[in-house]
């Protein structure tokens, strides 16, 4: 059992992952919780699913309940959406920054969230979709511990994608400069970093990876409007438990939260899921709120 | 010399370039470095820089002093572009600059040093000095995509270049230390190397001798000598007089938030209105 919990865990918990990096980096960089963050999974998997719609069925890879179209609306999903993340930057968040506060941030994320939701449910109903009919057939990894194929594909896919953001930040100009802006936005500029590109830039790649995440999380549960929204409170517990600011830290939060959720369906019933990343965020804000990589005060 | 050449070399061609233009254009006409008119900055109902003017020749080392308060901080941060004046005008190299972000103005050729350094402490000596290359591709979004090889290529020219500048301010044995871990003299050359990654040709530098120890201290006006000869000019914040006297051919007084007096070093120091304002307290 316990090995089943690990691998539904992870699954999960690598999604988290992606969508709180997003959320880290921007929450670093403007200093404000950016609660859309979760609409931009849902935009991301709605994308997809109109994507993959329009390139035709084609028989599903393998053991997959997908095939190759899927993989392509993947990345043309992820491009929109982070043009998705830039223009809301661009059309809200820029103005705002000029002139309010970190509240008044906070509070119109909250309303490009609520706004973000109710266009997909005008757009598509509250009803689910599936990127497949197909039925995903388990495989057997060891005694006790299924997964689907679908499952380890997403699962190798996000952590190649946390993989390539961690370079990015680690080894390339750009990702130092990310770093340079969210240690010290004024003293970056003094230094010559054009600030105002690199939120450009963290907005794209949050956007791209909340993307990821949402087409990831439709193609092992379902499409739904909400899905985004009730993917929020865990992208924000691993954001904090990671430390706000770090992008190895919100991923390693999001393994976290994965892996504790899924062990509370077994032992405190499946009601309470939810509530774990809750209880996981208070008791880290209390305990240790620069979080377990050293990031900013949440 | 050997110093110079150094620094020639780890400047790359620019500088060597507009030294020549400098010498050639001086008999006749000395070109304006920086030109300050009339410039002020309110902080509510005070002017913390009052209706200030000044000019600065190509290839100066200027001192500015005055006592705390009278506005010589504010006047840096006007002119290096954390601070939006509330009029007046500043023009570096014939440009008017009053409006351009901070990291224009450095990439225009103008950089500042702070009285107390702030470095990006999480980072490494060398990945502090070269936040400052400019015209880096692998800063837009999609070049390390997209052409990878042409990013690697210019961050190896940048490391290399870096590391010379590094070497320079005797830093060299830490180019691989978290920014955190310098003393705060080591910091000050931290900064100015930071600066001078950017190729710059006017340098601000805000006290460079305060909390610096005597052997650092000639480090660092053996470096500030050695880039002068090499064609960058210097506007220096300090309150060390016999510092002033050593480096500098011109100097400022300010006080009260308004210039009060412009000349030699000699001479400023004599002059009974400067006695008065370092004596009277200001303004």
């Amino acid at each position: 059992m316990i090995g089943q919990i690990l691998i539904d865990g992870i699954t999960s918990g690598a999604m988290i992952g992606l969508g709180a990096i997003g959320l880290t980096l921007t929450c670093g960089l403007l200093r404000f919780a950016n609660f859309a963050q979760g609409e931009f999974a849902t935009w991301g998997a709605y994308f997809a699913l109109l994507i993959a719609g329009a390139l035709g069925g084609a028989a599903p890879l393998g053991p997959l309940t997908f095939g190759w179209p899927l993989l392509a609306a993947l990345l043309i999903s992820m491009g929109l959406t982070a043009l998705l993340a830039w223009s809301l930057d661009a059309v809200l968040f820029r103005r705002l920054r000029r002139h309010g506060n970190a509240i008044v941030l906070v509070i119109a994320s909250f309303g490009a969230s609520l706004a973000l939701r109710s266009a997909v449910e005008f757009l598509f109903g509250p009803e689910p979709y599936y990127y497949s009919r197909d039925i995903a057939m388990t495989l057997r990894l060891a005694p006790g511990m299924r997964a689907t194929a679908d499952q380890l594909v997403v699962l190798a896919l996000a952590l190649v994608l946390m993989l390539a953001m961690h370079l990015l930040l680690a080894r390339t100009p750009l990702g130092r400069a990310m770093r340079a802006v969210s240690e010290n936005p004024d003293l970056a500029r003094l230094a010559g970093i054009d600030a105002a590109r690199v939120v450009r830039a963290t907005w794209l790649l949050g956007g791209a990876l909340a993307a990821a995440a949402g087409v990831f999380l439709g193609v092992t549960v379902q499409v739904r409007p909400a899905m985004g929204f009730e993917l929020l409170l865990p992208l924000f517990a691993a954001a904090i438990l990671g430390g706000i600011g770090s992008v190895p830290g919100a991923m390693v939060g999001g393994l976290v939260i994965g892996i504790a959720e899924a062990a509370a369906v077994p032992l405190a019933g499946a009601q309470y899921r939810a509530a774990v990343a809750f209880v996981v965020m208070l008791a880290m804000l209390l305990v240790r709120p620069r979080g377990l990589f050293g990031g900013r005060a949440a | 010399m050997a110093r110079m050449g150094v620094f020639r070399d780890l400047a790359g061609n620019r500088i060597v370039h507009t030294v020549r233009a400098d010498a050639t254009a001086k008999p006749s006409r000395p070109q304006r470095m920086l030109e300050i008119s009339h410039l002020s900055r309110r902080f509510g109902a005070a002017r913390a820089v009052d209706r200030v003017s000044l000019r600065l020749p190509a290839g100066c080392i200027a001192g500015l002093i005055g006592p705390n308060g009278a506005g010589k901080t504010t006047l840096f941060n006007l002119i290096a572009g954390s601070l939006r004046p509330s009029e007046g005008r500043i023009r570096f190299l014939g440009r008017d600059i009053s409006r351009a972000p901070a990291h224009r103005r450095l990439a225009a050729g103008l950089g500042r040093t702070f009285q107390i350094p702030r470095p990006f402490a999480a980072m490494t000596v060398l990945e502090n000095v070269l936040l400052a290359a400019q015209g880096q591709p692998g800063e837009r979004p999609f070049a390390n995509w997209l052409s990878p090889a042409r990013v690697a290529a210019a961050e190896r020219r940048n490391i290399d270049r870096a590391r010379e500048i590094i070497d320079f301010l005797a830093l060299g044995r830490l180019a691989g230390a978290p920014a955190a871990t310098l003393s705060g003299g080591q910091r000050k050359l931290l900064e100015l190397a930071r600066v001078l990654m950017a190729a710059p040709r006017l340098i601000l530098l805000d006290e460079p001798a305060a909390g610096v120890n005597p052997t650092l201290l000639e480090v660092i006006i053996a470096r500030i000598r050695d880039l002068h000869a090499g064609g960058v000019s210097f506007l220096i914040v300090e309150h060390n007089l016999d510092l002033v006297g050593r480096l500098c051919s011109e100097v400022h007084v300010m006080a009260g938030g308004r210039m009060l007096v412009s000349g030699t070093p000699g001479a400023v120091t004599r002059d009974p209105r400067v006695i008065e304002a370092y004596l009277g307290g200001g303004a």
